[in-house]
């Protein structure tokens, strides 16, 4: 790849880093997969895909020597830590309901 | 092999096994524990990277607060999960087929990408990484200065997140009784003292 300035990413390359985002972010995806009745681990596997993207951005400002992707990273962060507390509410609004947490049974609005 | 590349290759193995171990583990317990410890090897990579603040933000934000609400909800729960993770089997094949098309693709695109011509002289206007100064000062001048709406508005959000949270789980019991301190202040002379014999009541 041909860039301008020099890699800013000591060690490894950038390709490594990019690497290991993409090996978190199809674990999570094949989490989902894997675990489709229960949401706690499906919610669990949103965090790994926004994790691997959190690495994607970091690495690419540091071989662009760039700090927006830094800057971008927190604002994901902020989105994500949102998420999760309001996916878990609704979570344990649904279980108070209904006494499960099975995605299967989550059909009351037959959509 | 030097230093970096090791400490590079011990985070990255545990963040990808621990990030496998996620999605497998019997016990949704465990599988927020292997998610504790998948945050704080993505955090070693950040440092890495030369991104501290972000690093600490993992690892305070994710690791102190998420996973812990995470922890939080699996054990408030009384799930069986043995029964929700039956028929997991099922989904495999369609899991591993989409996960491997995907790895595929991605791969793909590892293989041939380059940067356009006119990316590097758009990125020239961009904020630097510059050598003196630290990773977290560097960041807070841009954050209160270029992007103070956009942290405004992360702080909305979470904001938001917070009243939306707690509307959603509060819950009012109808036969609790509780302390109400006004009708206590503001009750009448309708309450007197009463000298009971004993043995007789009132």
């Amino acid at each position: 790849m041909e860039n301008g300035g020099a890699s800013l990413i000591a060690g490894v390359g950038l390709e490594a880093y990019l690497t290991v985002a993409a090996i978190l972010f199809v674990t999570g995806i094949f989490g989902i997969f894997l675990n489709r009745k229960n949401v706690i681990v499906i919610l669990m596997s949103i965090e790994l895909m926004l994790l691997a993207v959190n690495i994607n951005f970091v690495a690419f400002s540091a071989h662009l020597g760039d700090l927006v992707g830094q800057v971008f990273t927190l604002f994901i962060l902020t989105v994500a830590a949102a998420e999760a507390a309001i996916g878990l509410a609704i979570l344990v609004c649904f279980f108070r309901n209904r006494g499960t947490i099975d995605v299967e049974d989550i059909n009351m609005m037959r959509g | 092999m030097g230093l970096t590349q090791l400490a590079f290759y011990v985070f990255a193995s545990v963040a990808v096994a621990s990030g496998v171990l996620v999605i497998l583990a019997r016990n949704p317990v465990h599988s927020v524990l292997w998610l504790i410890l998948a945050f704080f090897s993505s955090a070693g990579l950040m440092v890495l990277l030369g991104a501290e603040f972000i690093a600490m933000l993992l690892v305070i934000v994710y690791v102190g607060a998420v996973a812990v609400l995470f922890l939080f909800v699996v054990m408030m729960l009384d799930v069986d999960f043995a029964e929700l993770k039956r028929g997991l089997a099922a989904y495999l094949p369609v899991g591993a087929l989409v996960g491997l098309v995907l790895l595929v693709e991605l791969g793909l695109v590892f293989g041939h990408w380059a940067l356009a011509d006119a990316a590097p002289n758009a990125r020239a206007a961009a904020f630097a990484i510059e050598g003196g100064v630290a990773n977290t000062e560097a960041l807070g001048r841009i954050i209160y200065d270029q992007y103070l709406y956009m942290f405004q508005a992360a702080g909305l959000i979470l904001l938001v997140a917070m009243i939306g949270a707690i509307v959603l789980t509060l819950r009012h019991r109808p036969h609790i009784k509780r302390q109400d301190v006004l009708a206590q202040i503001y009750r009448g002379r309708d309450v007197e003292l009463k000298d009971v014999e004993p043995g007789q009541g009132v």
